[in-house]
């Protein structure tokens, strides 16, 4: 069943200001209702490479897993593990190419990359993520970040040490404690969520969060609910505005419908006895 | 590196670099700073220093800390504050964020977990820490993560920065473009940053403060402006266009956004079969730059756009 119909996605990115190149990187497949965004670390080029891989070998993987799935249609009902297993094994892969491909290569060794993934299914949203790139959902009026980042700030707003105020005024941001392509026995963090029509999901690289607020992001995404990808264009454009220190990519999803999944033969004769 | 620097009625004393997990200061001998004067307390203060960030913690002393005027029991130390130790004053220095580098400072780096974890649970820092070295990567600078912060027992932070640094360092810097023209770009946007002494409020800041949205330094530069209606019922009511975006128009029938950017304001149509007509000319898709006392006409309604002084 495409999704195509349910979901509307659109993306953007942009080099930033500062840097010479881009580092990001996005898949979106609307058919899938799948959405992947990177941000790559690494000297030379090899940032680029890492989120590439990532991203390509996270969409090709979940394609394949979920036409395998689709030919037993009766196993997705209500299965969200299948979801959550899909994207724990597609992450674990991603991770594995990226250290398999540094250690063949010295240039880029030790490149790496955070990761921020979603997959629509059955009225649900399964998020994964490693590092600082970020998931956001406005419902409603109530812009939200789904995700909370493996960061060292993070951790210290977690344990009370800062504000987040203050964490905007540290000197130690950019530094992630989870990142693809850095320790075989990654971990990836997977919730899966409710969706309701009209969600709009804001999915981005620290070079959008660091450099714009929630508020403004918030404003864009309620002010253009209908022009979507005005709305991504705009955050990359403050983005720039504030500095443009890094890579900016953003994602947005907008749920037009909901999207249950097709019910099985049995469970649909399960529903009429009822 | 952070440094502290020591006076007493505007006379240097003594510079002290913050390369140590924890810089106590006291009257006390065995204290980093050494501050020989009765209104000092033996152990008067201690600093935190966890990779570039530094946090200041009054131990409890007779006669109190001052940050910025500022009575203090804890403090993250933002560059240029002064910190007040009976008559004598230490001005915290920390260059990192406004220093040329500004690519060398965004780059983003993985703090990693050790690998062998021996004793987990109640393992110490420096057990586990010291021992990894910072690989850095590309044309990148070594940067000066060369350790984690591994406090000592005794001070009532430990607990937190304990927890938060549980890791090794492997440093992946991404490569450095630092264009001389791009640095001074982002120098002027730290200059920007909230001033230093909002910073005095927040000692006994809550924990589960979630919602504070610290908004952005504002794309400053580019005066105040406003629309005025001009006709249809609500004529010669005016609206400040103070936020990054302002919607105006009737929702369903034609809606236009006003965005605020530091060169300008710039108006774009966002909803409806037909473009706003910007003096008499209808828009197309793209955003146009808005000038002191443009017509705008949205959805049959005129509007005079002008900038406040």
């Amino acid at each position: 069943m495409s999704l195509r119909k349910a979901l509307e996605i659109v993306s953007a990115t942009d080099v930033g200001r500062l840097r010479d190149h881009n580092e990001d990187c996005i898949g979106v497949d609307a058919d899938l209702g799948l959405a992947v965004l990177a941000d790559g670390m690494g000297g030379y080029s090899a940032g680029e490479v890492a989120s590439g891989i990532a991203v390509a070998t996270l969409m090709t993987d979940l394609k394949a897993a979920l036409a395998r799935k689709d030919q037993h249609a009766e196993r997705r009902n209500g299965c969200d593990a299948a979801q959550v297993a899909m994207l724990r094994e597609g992450i674990a892969r991603a991770n594995a190419s990226i250290l398999l491909a540094a250690s063949g290569q010295s240039q880029y060794s030790g490149m790496g990359t955070t990761l921020v993934t979603a997959l629509f299914h059955d009225d649900r949203v399964t998020v994964g993520h490693v590092g600082d790139s970020r998931l956001y959902r406005l419902r409603d009026d109530a812009f939200e970040q789904v995700t909370r980042d493996h960061s060292l700030l993070q951790e210290q707003i977690d344990r009370g040490l800062l504000t987040r105020e203050q964490a905007r005024r540290s000197q130690n941001r950019n530094l992630v404690t989870r990142a693809l392509g850095i320790d075989p026995g990654l971990a990836a963090e997977i919730h899966v969520h409710g969706v309701l029509a009209g969600d709009i999901y804001l999915m981005c690289s620290d070079g959008l969060s660091d450099m714009v607020s929630d508020e403004d992001m918030h404003l864009a995404l309620s002010s253009m609910r209908d022009k979507m990808q005005l709305a991504a264009d705009h955050l990359v454009r403050i983005a720039n505005d504030h500095g443009g220190k890094d890579n900016i990519s953003v994602v947005l999803v907008r749920v037009l419908q909901l999207f249950p999944a097709s019910a099985g033969f049995f469970a649909k004769i399960k529903s009429w006895m009822k | 590196m952070a440094k502290l620097i020591l006076s007493l009625d505007g006379i240097v004393l003594k510079e002290q670099e913050l390369t140590k997990e924890r810089t106590t200061i006291g009257r006390k001998p065995h204290n980093d700073i050494q501050i020989d004067n009765l209104a000092v307390s033996g152990e008067h203060a201690v600093i935190v220093t966890i990779l570039n960030d530094s946090f200041l913690e009054d131990m409890g002393s007779t006669n109190g800390t001052l940050v910025n005027g500022a009575s203090v029991k804890k403090h993250f130390l933002q560059n240029g504050d002064v910190v007040e130790v009976g008559k004598y004053k230490l001005k915290y220095i920390n260059e990192v964020a406004s220093s040329t580098t500004a690519a060398d400072f965004e780059k983003t780096m993985v703090l990693r977990a050790p690998l062998s974890r021996t004793q987990s649970g109640s393992r110490s820092l420096s057990d586990t820490q010291m021992g990894h070295a910072v690989r850095t990567h590309g044309v990148g600078t070594v940067t000066s993560l060369n350790r984690v912060a591994a406090p000592t027992p005794g001070s009532t932070m430990q607990p937190a920065i304990q927890a938060t640094s549980t890791a090794g360092v492997v440093a992946h810097s991404r490569p450095i473009a630092a264009v001389a023209a791009a640095s001074a770009v982002a120098l002027g946007v730290e200059q920007l940053s909230p001033p230093v002494a909002t910073a005095m409020t927040s000692q006994s800041t809550p924990v589960g403060a979630r919602s504070i949205t610290v908004s952005q330094p504002a794309p400053a530069a580019m005066p105040l402006a406003a629309i005025q209606i001009l006709t249809g019922p609500s004529a010669g009511r005016e609206l400040e266009l103070a936020k990054s975006l302002t919607t105006v128009g009737k929702p369903g029938v034609q809606v236009a956004v006003i965005t605020r950017r530091p060169q300008g304001y710039y108006i774009t149509h966002v909803e409806g079969a037909s473009f706003p007509i910007l003096n008499g000319k209808a828009l197309d898709t793209q955003a146009h730059p808005l000038s002191d006392h443009d017509i705008v006409e949205l959805a049959g309604v005129k509007m005079e756009f002008f900038l406040k002084s």
